[in-house]
């Protein structure tokens, strides 16, 4: 028999048509849609007279524009509300449920989606976001696309394709107290580059994986395509069934049997090939910070600032002198010595109810410190924000004079009035700390939810694992 | 989509790696609900001295005269050689018409991230593929004369450099194919609808969860 890994087998399970050179018809289950990177799309059906091909595979949005404030009053920005008031007549006019946004099943569409089990095992996923990626926790090949994809899936149910190479992350060993998924995707990225899963999708496998929750697993995933890779994977096991039992559009107790059976099925086979395998002691992953404008300018929480001095390869160097210089940082100071204006827990990597849950056991009866402008806590989705309210975890934050805010994408990307001011210095749990990522002139360190926690506390960045 | 079949202009150089889809474009002109008119803010907060927003008058802004755009002789470049890892990050097909309405017809450089490259393609702009070492030749070149001009040949997958040498790319025949003939997908995949049809048929019976409403 021939061995097959797990996204072997999610690759063959959609294939449509397949022609002599590779080039592949794919078919798409599900697609979310978001309001950045569908009016267009939606315009070009418009303009070509087509319809969906099948509207009940369509589940819409509004995350990266709305306010994380008030919103009885609407959006401010005329822009922004523009753009969102195209995707609620697009779905009206299309028939495609949109959760609006006073819904309170609206958030991101990364957290919606598994939460309203509109995301499930063996399925294709994609939405015109790069971190679609996240779905994969789910064994579902979920993947980003560009606008013209998301009119061709809207379209066809279909996207044109070529299949990817596969790498296997094995992560042995158990991740230590204070010592997070999101600490391991970083320690990855920083080992393999930020073009390290280029042209191939990851699986990540091994005891450290097996014993995340699906929150972990998702913020793993999350990560992938800042290591380069669309996509990311986690086999079905019971920890994935668990979290299904009972989801909105999970299957009913008339399918379900049937198909916890099938999504048993969705893990590589022992002995399956892997172009490549990464090997990764989880036991010696200690707490990530980033201090460049990439995520694989990533150090632990112990070290010190690089020095480009010692960087023999010239593009590499000129990289980080030129990112020391925009981060406002001189080489081999101590990382817990760097001053935060900002701190910010949320984003489609960090905004899920156990990412709420870690941070507020860092807080609990403690304060902000002086110098910290702003801490923005944003839960995912307005479910994730009722589920901690009803903890009491809002009180911890609000306690500590953190804000508690409304969901939505807010400052990983500031495309609503939440942002960093120029030379601003943010604890970010978000995903990208590229130049002007969270504001013009922002300056982001990408941590865990403890991580951003403790800074938030301190003013500057400490070990978790000590500080406790 | 624009035809793509050779092009030959001036070409300009940005040399650095990993350069994002966030410096291509940034984030506050993605609330545009149009695919044309983002050439102005192309590689934005590099280009310009001041932040830009949405509305912002472009011609009155103060040029940043270190960025290499904004030098004299690199005016009307349709060409851009670039690093590693070029246009990685997020899937913000904004960048590549970005880069097409500023007057590009194509990138060179030895890698790029895999949304961006795809977007690309979708839009007759042409990412092309060298290694390491040819591109140090080109920017090596781009730098030394002034007014240095490439020939891109898709139909022969070749650019072709002042001097007579040519340095052969490879490509993906299907997107080739499309791109020489200006051929979208969608037209081409609904050739396919009988089979999309019947695997849906197929997929329905054997995991009829799939099929259950959004409601």
């Amino acid at each position: 028999m021939l061995l097959k890994t797990l996204y072997d087998k999610l690759w063959d399970d959609h294939v449509v048509h397949a022609e002599d050179d590779g080039t592949t018809l794919l078919y798409i289950d599900r697609q979310l849609l978001h309001e950045v990177t569908s009016a267009q799309a939606f315009e070009g059906l418009r303009m070509a007279q087509r319809k969906p091909w099948r509207v009940d595979a369509n589940l819409a949005v509004a995350d990266h524009n709305v306010p994380t404030t008030d919103r009885s009053q609407g959006i401010d920005d005329p822009v922004s509300r523009l753009q969102i008031e195209t995707l609620d007549s697009n779905c009206v006019d299309t028939g495609i449920v949109e959760f609006r946004m006073n819904d309170p099943r609206q958030g991101i569409v990364h957290v919606i989606g598994p939460e309203q089990g509109a995301t499930l095992p063996g399925m294709t996923v994609v939405c015109g976001d790069s971190h679609t990626s996240t779905h994969g926790a789910f064994a579902c090949l979920a993947f980003g696309i560009g606008t013209s994809e998301v009119e061709h899936a809207l379209a066809t149910q279909t996207l044109v394709a070529r299949k990817s190479r596969n790498m296997l992350v094995i992560a042995k060993g158990q991740l230590g107290r204070g010592v997070t998924a999101k600490d391991l995707a970083l320690a990855l990225i920083g080992q393999i580059g930020t073009a390290g899963g280029t042209g191939y999708t990851i699986e990540y496998a091994g005891s450290a994986i097996e014993a995340l929750s699906m929150e972990g697993r998702m913020t793993l995933c999350n990560m992938s395509i800042e290591a380069g890779a669309r996509a990311g994977l986690v086999a079905v096991d019971d920890t994935t069934v668990r979290y299904l039992r009972g989801r909105p559009f999970s299957p009913g107790p008339a399918n379900w049997n049937q198909a916890v059976d099938y999504w048993r099925t969705l893990r590589s086979d022992p002995g399956a090939k892997f172009d490549r395998v990464v090997e990764i002691d989880a036991s010696q992953v200690r707490p990530q910070v980033t201090w460049g404008t990439s995520p694989e300018m990533v150090v632990p929480v112990d070290a010190r600032v690089p020095d480009p001095d010692r960087e023999r390869d010239p593009v590499r160097r000129d990289g980080m002198e030129r990112a020391l210089k925009y981060m406002g940082l001189e080489p081999n100071m101590p990382i817990e010595s760097i001053r935060v204006d900002k701190v910010f827990i949320g984003s489609c990597t960090n905004s899920r109810i156990e990412d709420l849950r870690a941070a507020a056991a860092v807080v609990r009866g403690r304060r902000k410190a002086q110098n910290v402008k702003l801490v923005l806590i944003v839960p995912g989705s307005g479910l994730v924000k009722r589920q901690a309210e009803q903890e009491g975890l809002d009180r911890i934050f609000r306690d500590a004079g953190f804000e508690w805010r409304e969901a939505g994408c807010s400052m990983c990307l500031g495309m609503n009035a939440d942002h960093l001011a120029p030379g601003e210095r943010s604890a970010s749990t978000s995903n990208r700390n590229f130049e002007g990522r969270q504001g013009a002139g922002g300056r982001t360190h990408l941590v865990s939810p403890e991580m951003a926690a403790a800074a938030a506390i301190e003013g500057h960045f400490v070990d978790v694992r000590r500080w406790r | 989509m624009e035809k793509f079949v050779m092009h030959q202009g001036l070409v300009a150089p940005l040399d650095r790696a990993n350069v994002d889809t966030d410096a291509i474009i940034p984030k506050q002109f993605l609330k545009s609900i149009r695919r044309s008119g983002f050439g102005p803010n192309l590689f934005d907060s590099w280009r310009y001295l001041d932040i830009g927003e949405p509305d912002s008058d472009n011609s009155q802004r103060p040029l940043n005269p270190d960025f290499i755009l904004n030098q004299p002789r690199y005016k009307g470049a349709s060409i851009l050689v670039a690093r590693k890892n070029f246009g990685c990050g997020s899937s913000r097909e904004h960048a590549p018409w970005a880069l097409a309405d500023y007057g590009f017809r194509a990138v060179i450089a030895p890698s790029y991230g895999e949304i961006f490259y795809n977007n690309s393609l979708k839009n007759g702009f042409l990412p092309v593929v060298l290694s390491e070492s040819q591109i140090d030749r080109l920017f090596h070149d781009v730098l030394a004369f002034p007014g240095y001009r490439l020939t891109i040949d898709l139909q022969a997958q070749t650019v072709v450099v002042g001097d007579g040498t040519v340095f052969e790319f490879e490509f993906d025949p299907h997107r080739k194919y499309c791109l020489l003939n200006g051929l979208d997908d969608i037209g081409l995949t609904l050739r396919h609808a009988q089979r999309i049809r019947d695997y849906e048929e197929q997929r329905r019976r054997q995991q009829p969860w799939l099929f259950d409403a959004i409601a």
